[in-house]
């Protein structure tokens, strides 16, 4: 009878794991050699013919990296050959795409950063023109423009968001589908027609653009955000909690006020910032609601306000060297305020999921 | 049964110089790792050609981590890590010239929830394998009623080969899943508890469709089933994990492992004393 | 103790419901109150859009969307106002269109290979990224897209001018590249990338794991999987993130205000350099319109509101069936 266990010396000691199906050492220095060879080679022809700048540089490595997967593919089959060059198609196509964010990001930072001065911070614009050095007045007043009509447009926003929230989790009415259809579409209102919208109520209305009016344009995009967000925290809460809730005998607005919302406490201010962040950058809004202003302005009804995208937009369109480095300056200062949201927004959604 | 078996298992120590070639599968001293977690200390087991195997034991012991190392898919969980050698036809399948895309042709697997490709029609997902192996086949209706024949599926299916997979019943897409995997002409069929979620009928018929896809392949059938493991298999190995890592405790034929086994541990389990 | 069975009938069954005390229902009543401000205030913005432009409706009827001219009149009656959004709306749909045929490869490809390719500390940077890049607000694609962008748009103009100017719609009148809806277009795609590359991965990354394994297990390669599982089933959902960036391009403003001359005219050639599209007429134009011209813009702001509507409403509808399905 033959056996099935094939006759052989039971180790005593475990051997070590391994990953024999890994690019092994010498696989991984050749392709790293390849790599640098392909790079040069690029180099060399971006020199050397007439292509230039980066995207010529882009489309020279591209083209070799081709080159040399036609090469180390020739001894495949057919199969594992159109497998390499998909990948290799789709790693460009994944390049292409996260390449201008990062120019993006490095432009703002490279070219903003040398106007970015402690006078940027505390001055206004009310006695320098645009054109004047950049140790000259600064972006004090569109901070605080900015800073005062997000605060107006999320205490608006906030509650609203959270009691739709609420409604769509808790009390689960007949209107559900069509509120939450209706928040999904409203988070693609173009933002120019929320200034529209309020500029033919609020400013008609008062007679006047004001901070209130930015900060209600503001709010009228923040709300979409700040409802979907809350709902999805809201839905998070195990079911199992509201239950325990019931059988203690609480009615639903206890349970909905002191057991399912403190309980995702950090989740909605998730909602709040993520909402923030969502309105923070936007302009064409405050075109038509606030415009701008170069002074200090702490009133929302006290006429046009400044904030930082229009003070950005508008240095833009003087276009002289200084008013556009200030522009680029103002750009920064804007993507840092969204970094500290967004880092603060993961942070503290972080906590939530203990 | 056992006459097959003693007629294809050529010699394993090769005497006076002769090659050793083994055919069919064969795993020497495995182990196997998810991150530093030991799931799988030396197993050594042989798959001769048309026999079925029959990998019995709790859950939670390896058998199905086991299997997967015999057709490298075991690499495609994040952190997994291997020793030992497995080897196809005296080929370690795991050296590093070999193309593992290659192996799972000659080593395939029918899964333990059906899974027919719902984008596609039962003649396509006979059809699929191919397609993607880039193999070049002549006739693709052939192959569909060759294989679908074999998986014990043509009958009831050779008028509506453009119906979606999701049109049949459970035990009739695992039967589609079967037929798949023959199209790229394994020798080697794995089987990960194919039956556990399908009813008892469905269940008979796919056993008989192993015993009439053992005339040509060898088949390695994970099962939970003891009776099963009973009825379809000609040898059987009896896996335990106490705590720790996964290992074999007893390879032997079905009749003998069943009635008079050597350890006591695989008395009890047969016995139903635990499980 | 024997269990006898019943010779009584079934009973008629008793239907239980909730009846609130008066807190809870105070409380339900702010609740729902709260929860349709959403749909008062998009009812609102449509009614008071409407009712503010109506007059323009009334006297131009459908010639507001044909026409192509957009002249303020001079008030004393001899030269009339003229306001017709036609070549605005045909723009705004051409720079999303441009916008989206270079953005769906990109962010396929991205989502792919964030996916698929990415080893996990890898795809754990480039999920933030992806992340972060939604949230730069357009304005700063604007002016990157001026101050950087717009010579290497002129550059490739320029090239494809050459290359396929026999092209009806590559050829131009006047060889001054660098505000085209083409340059514009780039800058857009840019802009709506990060949202498809993220519904993408997001639908590429709930592929039954089954499915995939069963791909490599017939001995399939990573693109083969792909291509036979992956790519059907996330197929709307793809698509529906695909609407979700067409409706962001079509309203933009500042990005296109900033690299597309607004020109009346009707133009298809995607690399002359006029253009321009409804959100940014309405910027260009606010600062000094008449009474009239403004209940024209408000007009042209409705007619955006409504496109944009229907888009995204499309979307959110793919969007939920995609991941409502499993």
């Amino acid at each position: 009878m033959s056996t099935m266990i094939v006759p052989t010396e039971r180790a005593n000691v475990a051997p070590e794991p391994t990953t024999p199906w890994r690019p092994t050492r010498k696989n991984k220095s050749i392709s790293s050699i390849v790599f640098l060879i392909s790079v040069v080679l690029s180099a060399a022809i971006v020199l050397l013919t007439g292509l230039a700048g980066i995207d010529g540089f882009g489309l020279a490595l591209f083209a070799v990296f081709m080159a040399a997967t036609i090469v180390r593919s020739f001894r495949l089959n057919q199969k594992n050959r159109k497998d390499a060059f998909v990948g290799v198609l789709i790693a460009s196509a994944a390049v292409l795409a996260f390449f201008p964010w990062m120019s993006i990001l490095a432009s703002v930072i490279l070219k903003g950063v040398r106007g970015l001065q402690p006078n940027f911070l505390v001055e206004n614009m009310q006695f320098t023109t645009p054109d004047d050095e950049l140790n000259m007045g600064g972006a004090a007043h569109a901070i605080i423009g900015s800073m005062l009509m997000v605060s107006i447009a999320a205490a608006i926003t906030l509650p609203l968001g959270i009691l739709s929230g609420v409604y769509l989790t808790e009390i689960r009415g007949r209107l559900t589908f069509l509120v939450r259809f209706v928040v999904q579409s409203m988070s693609g209102v173009p933002s120019i027609v929320a200034g529209l919208f309020i500029y033919t109520t609020f400013v008609n209305y008062t007679d006047a653009f004001s901070g209130m009016a930015g900060a209600l344009a503001l709010a009228v995009l923040m709300l979409p955000t700040v409802a979907r967000t809350a709902e999805e925290v809201l839905k998070l809460v195990p079911d199992d909690l509201r239950s325990a809730s019931y059988a203690l005998g609480a009615r639903q607005w206890r349970t909905s006020l002191m057991v399912v919302l403190p309980t995702v406490r950090s989740g909605l201010m998730t909602a709040a910032i993520l909402g923030v962040a969502r309105v923070i950058g936007e302009t064409a809004p405050l075109l038509l609601t606030s415009l701008s202003n170069n002074s200090f302005v702490f009133n929302p009804l006290g006429g046009p306000i400044g904030s930082l995208p229009t003070y950005v937009f508008g240095l833009l369109q003087i276009g002289t060297e200084n008013s556009i480095n200030r522009a680029w300056t103002g750009s920064l200062v804007l993507m840092i305020v969204v970094l500290i949201l967004f880092t603060t927004a993961r942070y503290i959604g972080g906590k939530d999921k203990r | 049964m056992s006459q097959t078996v003693q007629t294809s298992v050529t010699s394993v120590d090769g005497e006076q110089g002769e090659p050793k070639v083994v055919r069919g599968l064969e795993a020497k001293n495995i182990h196997a790792w998810f991150g530093k977690h030991h799931v799988l200390k030396d197993v050594s087991l042989r798959f001769p050609e048309r026999t079925v195997t029959g990998l019995i034991g709790p859950s939670g012991c390896g058998k199905s981590t086991f299997i997967r190392l015999l057709n490298r898919m075991h690499e495609f969980i994040p952190g997994a890590a291997m020793a030992g050698q497995v080897l196809q036809d005296g080929h370690d399948i795991y050296s590093p010239e070999v193309d593992a895309a290659a192996i799972r042709l000659k080593v395939g697997m029918v899964f333990q929830k059906p899974n027919p490709f719902p984008a596609m029609n039962i003649r396509e997902n006979v059809l699929s394998g191919i397609k993607l192996a880039h193999l070049k086949v002549a006739d693709h209706d052939a192959i569909v009623e060759s294989c679908l024949t074999r998986a014990g599926l043509w009958k009831e299916v050779k008028d509506r080969l453009t119906a979606t997979g999701g049109s049949l019943s459970g035990g009739q897409q695992q039967r589609l899943c079967i037929a798949r995997s023959l199209a790229v002409e394994p020798s080697v069929l794995l089987m990960d508890e194919p039956c556990s979620a399908l009813d008892p009928g469905s269940t008979l018929r796919i056993e008989e469709t192993i015993k009439e896809l053992v005339e040509k392949i060898a088949v390695v059938i994970v099962t939970h089933n003891m009776q099963q493991a009973a009825r379809v298999s000609d040898f059987c190995a009896f896996f335990l994990a106490d705590g720790g890592p996964g290992y074999l405790v007893e390879a032997d034929a079905t009749k003998k492992l069943f009635t008079n086994p050597s350890d006591t541990r695989t008395a009890d389990y047969v016995q139903g004393k635990f499980g | 103790m024997s269990i006898s069975p019943s010779v009584q009938a079934t009973p008629e069954a008793r239907e239980l419901s909730v009846i609130f005390n008066r807190a809870d229902r105070i409380f339900r009543r702010i609740v729902t109150a709260g929860a349709l401000t959403s749909l008062i205030l998009l009812g609102l913005i449509g009614t008071f859009l409407f009712v503010r432009s109506a007059q323009i409706f009334n006297d131009r009827g459908l010639k507001f969307i044909t026409g192509s001219n957009w002249t303020a009149g001079s008030g004393d009656g001899i030269i009339p106002d003229d306001f017709s959004i036609g070549p605005m709306l045909t723009g705004t749909i051409l720079v999303s269109v441009i916008a989206l045929v270079i953005s769906m490869p990109l962010a396929i490809g991205g989502a792919l290979f964030v996916e698929f390719y990415a080893t996990p500390k890898v795809r754990k940077v480039l999920t933030t990224l992806l992340d972060l890049a939604a949230a730069i607000p357009s304005l700063i694609f604007g002016i990157w897209g001026v101050v950087f962008f717009s010579s290497y748009g002129e550059r490739w103009s320029d090239l494809l001018n050459s290359r396929f100017g026999w092209l009806p719609f590559i050829k131009v009148q006047n060889e001054v590249f660098g505000r085209s809806p083409f340059v514009a277009g780039c800058v857009l795609a840019s802009l709506i990338t990060p949202i498809i590359t993220s519904v993408s991965r997001e639908v590429f990354s709930r592929t039954p794991r089954d499915l995939v394994d069963t791909c490599y297990a017939l001995g399939g390669t990573r693109w083969g999987a792909i291509k036979t599982v992956v790519l059907p089933f996330g197929k709307s959902g793809v698509i529906g993130g695909a609407m979700l960036g067409l409706g962001r391009a079509l309203g933009e403003t500042v990005a296109v205000y900033l690299l597309l001359n607004i020109v009346f005219r009707y133009n298809f050639r995607i690399l002359e350099s006029e253009g321009g599209n409804i959100a940014s007429l309405i910027a260009l134009k606010f600062g000094e319109a008449t009474e009239y011209e403004l209940k024209a813009l408000v007009a042209a702001g409705f007619v955006l509101f409504l496109l944009t509507l229907v888009v995204n409403m499309v979307a959110a509808s793919i969007v939920e069936r995609s991941t409502r399905r499993r």
